[in-house]
């Protein structure tokens, strides 16, 4: 066990250090960040300052050395935009991005799971094809679309909710959060719907395809025969069998639903790592670029990580196969 | 299937629960509509991010439209772009190297005075702000020695005459001089060392979101109306028009042409919209005597020498615009066509040169008379995210430029991939904005149509690399002119000289849009600049 652990840290490792020279050969080649930061008005000799000042005069190999020497001493570079440590920048937008995809799996889950049950119980009936239906929709609607939708119909034209921003703040730990206050809530709801929507629809079919398989097997039969309420079969035996799937997806979604907020943060001006990532890549600010990816690397390998661990503390068949 | 009792489990477990839920779900909404904010508040939907407190930091248009609420200038603009006294209440010549500046008696927001010595203090900390991407020295650089004579008194000396320094100073904000030396940056967006002696106080700065102000009391001009300002960053054009139809925000800047014609019939909206300074236009290439790189033979074969170098091809290319076309079909009327950088009525704007005329049949004899009767086969670069409609544009002239017998294809891509691309003289035609900030021909003259010149600092932005040696003379000579009027006159034989070259194919200057809710008003400025104090509530006398 612990050698495998050892042996998936240093596998994380070298995913990480292969990223970061793929990001720093990959943004040199699209562009000079400092033809997009500098005043259209400065001469050749302020350009010339500001390119040492940058480091970026230096040959690619000899930055990507400073870069590697900052790196292991935790320091990823500061931003040439906001001229701030970019992994502090990211910290600051972190909370923002976090809270909006918590929300968006909670909502995956507080509507995914009874929709898809119902569905899966009711097959046939118009509710259920309609529910089916409409997770189509879930899935292909493109979510900026979505989004303008969302703003129009419950910002414009009823007038419910902001239309966009993060509302007011709480503080908490030190970071300021949006969902300890009303007004941040209200903020939050149309975007963390809209993030959601996708994993609504997934956990929606996921949970009728379980329930759909589960139904006819012979302990559903037997525990009926038993004389349990339906209740108790559907929720204690049923739902308790197709969970593990919908919970191990749900995870990684997580994940994605982090590194990918970009659009949903876009439309709705969150001000997440989504929106500072944009942002960056349009200026080429390539400290913020290179701690964000580095960043998302490392989140999705020890989302992984922590996955298989679990699947192998859960499942006893997969710690018996690593024994033999 | 039906061995469960799936209907009557869903009749007697399921269906109150889920009627629970809608009720709940329905009580949430009504909920939400309670408890707006309303009152003395103005929200402002800024369309690109600021990115720091610092007026020193980095020279960035959204960075100016918000420092000028806090901070002001010695010299300072009207909605029209003119220069009128800010902090200074006069200025003038001591000799043709010294000017002396008269500052106002004002106060700064912690209750210091300010002095000639806080001038002195900002000229000399603005080249000394450390990691600046984009520094302000550009426009204190001029600027030899300071000599304070009284504490309402400044000596500023250049190194010989230097005409264009009240139009430098109008971009440099000035803070107190009890910043001490070298504030940091940090200290600003805190707010610690965000004092100035604008009209607003800062209050607070959560980067990517939103800046809140208060209105200073003791500000020595007119007060504004609005008590708090919420400056909201909403970089996405759609979502900043919903903003306001939402009425999140009372006033959006750069209103997305695409939404004009509804809004213009939208009664809950008031639109603002001014000519701007900031010209269209497309660069031609004359860096390359040999082949330019996207110009060939009408099939594709490689030639031995640049079209382009030859006027009467440039001028073809320029007569087959039809720009009131491009104006109103690909614009929606946000634009203007014209000749030259500048906007009708400003200080050097040349009279006799107006937009190209549209005239196809002059276009294919002047090509015929070049030597191509059959035409050229060309490519036009230009970015797709930078200005108003831009890649729209290209095709619009491409289309164009098909029917004189120039077959075109258009290339648009990002604006970072792009503009690198652009300054290595990579491309043979391209499109490019120029916004004159100072409001006078000297400011595209010396950066766009001198010729490219390092060490001096000339030519600048000048991609194409145009070099008229008559144009440069008369470019110093201007330079040297402290009269206003004899170097007005200089400055316009300069441009109508170079212009009449067709150095760059000049297409349309956009218009500055803003939208209001219904009962705002704004007075749309020539600069871009977004402020809370020029925003208005009907029949409330508006500020300045």
């Amino acid at each position: 066990m612990i050698t495998w652990t050892i042996r998936r840290l240093v596998q994380a490792g070298f995913v990480v250090l292969a990223m970061t020279a793929i990001v720093f050969v990959g943004v040199h080649v699209i562009g000079n960040p400092v033809d997009i930061l500098i005043s259209p008005e400065a001469d050749q000799a302020e350009r010339a300052r500001i390119i040492t000042s940058m480091g970026l005069d230096q040959p690619l190999w000899r930055q990507y050395a400073y870069f590697l020497r900052g790196a292991l001493h935790g320091d990823l570079g500061r931003s040439f935009v906001f001229n701030e440590p970019a992994l502090r920048l990211i910290a600051q937008r972190m909370p923002a991005t976090l809270e909006l995809a918590v929300t968006a799996v909670l909502f995956a889950m507080v509507f995914g799971v009874p929709l898809g049950l119902y569905a899966g119980l009711k097959p046939d009936g118009f509710l259920g094809r309609a529910i089916m239906a409409g997770s189509i929709l879930g899935f292909s609607l493109p979510s900026f679309w979505v989004g303008l939708m969302l703003i129009m119909v419950f910002a414009v034209q009823l007038g419910w909710l902001p239309s966009t921003g993060r509302g007011q703040t709480e503080t908490l730990f030190g970071v300021p959060w949006s969902f300890l206050t009303w007004d941040g809530l209200r903020h939050m709801l149309l975007p963390a719907l809209n993030l959601a929507l996708f994993n609504i629809s997934l956990v929606l079919r996921l949970t009728r395809a379980g329930v759909r398989e589960t139904l006819p097997m012979d302990f559903v039969k037997f525990a009926r025969a038993k004389g349990l309420s339906p209740a108790r079969v559907i929720f204690v035996h049923v739902l308790k069998n197709i969970m593990i799937p919908i919970v191990t997806v749900l995870g990684l979604e997580l994940g994605s639903t982090i590194a990918f907020a970009v659009v949903t943060e876009s439309v709705f001006a969150w001000p997440g790592m989504g929106k500072l990532i944009i942002d960056s890549i349009n200026v080429l600010d390539r400290p913020v670029i290179v701690a964000y990816l580095m960043m998302i690397v490392l989140l999705f390998v020890t989302i992984n990580l922590v996955v298989d661990m679990l699947y192998m503390l859960l499942d006893p068949r997969v710690r018996l196969e690593r024994k033999s | 299937m039906a061995m469960f009792g799936a209907r009557e489990f869903w009749e007697t477990k399921m269906r109150p629960s889920f009627r629970a839920l809608s009720g709940l779900l329905l009580s949430f909404g009504i909920c939400l509509t309670l408890g707006r904010a309303h009152g003395q508040t103005l929200g402002i939907a800024s369309s690109a991010p600021v990115t720091s407190i610092d007026p020193h930091y980095h020279t960035f248009a959204p960075n100016e439209s918000f420092s000028a609420h806090v901070y002001e200038r010695l010299v300072t603009r009207n909605a029209a772009g003119e220069m009128i006294p800010g902090l200074a209440v006069s200025w003038k010549l001591r000799d043709d190297h010294t000017w002396e500046f008269k500052l106002r008696d004002v106060k700064f927001h912690d209750g210091t005075p300010l002095t000639a010595e806080d001038v002195a203090y900002t000229l000399n900390r603005v080249p000394r702000v450390k990691n600046s991407p984009a520094s302000y020295s550009i426009y204190t650089k001029a600027v030899t020695g300071t000599e304070i004579v009284d504490p309402r008194t400044i000596l500023l000396r250049t190194d010989g005459p230097y005409p264009l320094l009240p139009n430098d100073l109008a971009n440099i904000f000035i803070i107190p001089h009890g910043l001490g030396p070298d504030p940091a940056i940090e200290d600003f967006n805190s707010g610690k060392n965000a004092i100035g002696t604008g009209p607003y106080r800062f209050v607070s700065f959560i980067p990517g979101d939103r800046i809140e102000m208060e209105r200073f009391d003791a500000y020595w001009g007119d007060k504004p109306y609005w008590k708090h300002v919420t400056y909201r960053i909403i970089s996405n054009d759609a979502s900043r028009t919903a903003a306001l139809l939402a009425g999140d925000v009372g006033i959006i800047e750069f209103v997305p042409p695409t939404d004009l014609p509804a809004l213009r019939k939208d009664p809950r909206v008031t639109l603002a919209e001014v000519v701007s300074n900031r010209s269209i236009f497309l660069w031609l290439d004359h860096a390359h005597d040999g082949p330019s790189p996207f110009v060939t033979g009408p099939n594709g074969e490689v030639l031995t020498t640049n079209p382009l170098n030859d006027l009467r091809v440039r001028q073809a290319l320029s007569l087959a615009i039809n720009r009131q076309g491009i104006v109103d079909r690909v614009m929606e009327g946000a634009a203007i066509p014209t000749g030259q950088y500048l906007r009708p009525g400003s200080y050097s704007y040349v009279p006799d040169l107006p937009p190209t005329p549209y005239q196809p049949e002059r276009a294919k004899a002047l090509l015929a008379e070049a030597g191509f009767p059959k035409g050229l086969r060309v490519t036009i670069h230009g970015p797709n995210d930078r200005y108003v409609n831009d890649a729209k544009i290209i095709q619009a002239v491409a289309q164009m430029w098909q029917r004189i017998g120039v077959q075109t294809t258009v290339d648009a891509m990002p604006w970072n991939t792009f503009i690198a691309r652009a300054g290595k003289q990579e491309f043979s035609i391209f499109l490019l904005g120029w916004g004159v900030g100072s409001g006078e021909g000297l400011n595209p003259l010396r950066a766009q149509l001198a010729t490219w010149n390092p060490a001096r600092g000339l030519g600048t932005a000048n991609r194409g690399r145009y070099s008229n040696p008559a144009v440069d003379a008369l470019i110093d000579q201007a330079m040297g002119t402290m009269d206003d009027g004899a170097r007005e006159k200089l400055i316009q034989t300069a441009m109508k000289r170079a212009m009449d070259d067709v150095p760059v194919i000049q297409l349309h200057l956009q218009k500055n849009i803003w939208a209001t809710r219904k009962g705002l008003v704004y007075e749309p400025r020539v600069d871009e600049a977004t402020l809370a104090m020029g925003v208005g509530a009907m029949g409330v006398r508006e500020s300045k």
